[in-house]
């Protein structure tokens, strides 16, 4: 029965392991070594890049998503922000507006 | 109520790791959520098991130290929707691991899933005992050997006396899962029995898994065997510890010598 489903079967599970570790150790030693500390780039990346951010819009830190793919070709960082929305905004000026005439009232 | 189970074993290289992933995965098929959360600081592999080692961003110390909040360090699993992991950090060590910092994050993570299942390293140091500092109940992973047995039988005891739930002077429900039997050893009469070592450690069993290629498969692949090779016998005794664990009475498997039409030929004509 091996052999037949050594026919059947689309792809051994051995080479898949290996290009897996290649691509992870590649990363891990680039990070261990300190010659270019991935991990703290990373970090870096994302903390000047949020403080760009907030430096326009307050931004809940909870409504900030960030997602990693390391390959081996290159790696794909993406920062999601949820912006507040437009109507919330409006909602406040609203309401600004309001207390803005109660006050002159 | 969320429950907080502790994997764990002493000794290293018995299948902590597989059994997280594989329980883990198995719970969470069921529609239960679960987070895995991997305690072995500096040397990480469950993100690996998972297939998830080129996604992680945060880590648990990362959320300990509040670099990041938990939502960020989560990692969703692609397979499975209700089922998430917790990296352990590679490049901190274990005294990063404080006591209140492990148990806000666990507290935290109880409000949010069913089962927080926390992946133990081997030893007895540190991280050993954050793993199951809040532990609810214990999966006891065991290899019908010596060595393996007696280490046991130390976690054991630690978990009687150094856990929240003991200091409170709760009793910890344990289960001993036996891992890597060999069916045709313990006909042949070489391997420890599984009474033996129920007898020895005094623990009830939630279920015994045979050592099996497709264990070694699922890592390659990057899932858990329950979700890579589901109609293995190894799956099946991974699925049938988890519906013990939800509370369901049934009858433990013993697994037996399953050989081929082609193996019982060559036999045949090699006697």
């Amino acid at each position: 029965m091996s052999f037949l489903s050594n026919l059947f079967n689309k792809r051994s599970s051995a080479p898949i392991a290996r290009d897996r570790l290649q691509i992870l150790l590649a990363h891990e030693r680039m990070s261990v070594d300190g010659s270019g500390n991935q991990d703290d780039l990373l970090a870096k990346l994302h903390r000047e890049i949020m403080e760009v951010i907030k430096r326009h819009i307050s931004v809940d830190q909870d409504k900030v998503q960030i997602k990693m793919d390391r390959g081996a070709q290159c790696s794909v960082l993406e920062i999601d922000v949820e912006v507040p929305g437009l109507t919330d905004r409006l909602a406040k000026k609203d309401d600004k507006d309001k207390d803005d005439k109660d006050k002159k009232d | 109520m969320a429950k907080v189970l502790v994997v764990t074993s002493g000794k290293g290289g018995v299948g902590k790791t597989t059994t997280t992933a594989a329980l883990g995965a198995a719970l969470a098929k069921t529609g239960q959520s679960v987070v895995l959360v991997d305690f072995d600081v500096g040397l990480r592999n469950l993100d690996l098991i998972m297939g998830a080692e080129r996604r992680v961003v945060f880590d648990l110390i990362n959320v300990i130290q509040g670099d990041a909040n938990l939502a960020q360090a989560l990692i969703k699993d692609k397979r499975i929707e209700t089922l998430s992991l917790l990296p352990a950090s590679q490049t901190r060590d274990k005294d990063a691991l404080t006591a209140e910092g492990v148990a806000k994050v666990v507290s935290e993570l109880r409000k949010k899933f069913d089962w927080v299942i926390c992946d133990s390293p081997a030893g007895i140091e540190r991280g050993a005992q954050m793993a199951m500092h809040h532990a609810d109940m214990a999966v006891i992973v065991t290899n019908p050997e010596v060595s393996s047995v007696r280490d046991s039988d130390r976690i054991i005891g630690m978990l009687d006396s150094t856990t929240e739930k003991a200091r409170a002077g709760e009793k910890m429900p344990k289960h001993l899962l036996l891992t890597r039997y060999d069916p045709q050893r313990a006909a042949s009469g070489d391997m420890l029995g599984t009474d033996d070592v129920l007898e020895i450690l005094s623990i009830p069993l939630l279920g015994i898994v045979p050592e099996s290629p497709d264990v070694l498969k699922a890592s390659n692949l990057g899932a858990p065997v329950t979700i890579a090779e589901p109609s293995s016998a190894a799956a099946g005794a991974y699925m049938e510890a988890a519906r013990r664990l939800m509370g369901e009475d049934i009858k433990v498997t013993i697994p037996t010598e399953r050989r081929g039409m082609l193996d019982w030929l060559f036999k045949w004509r090699a006697a």
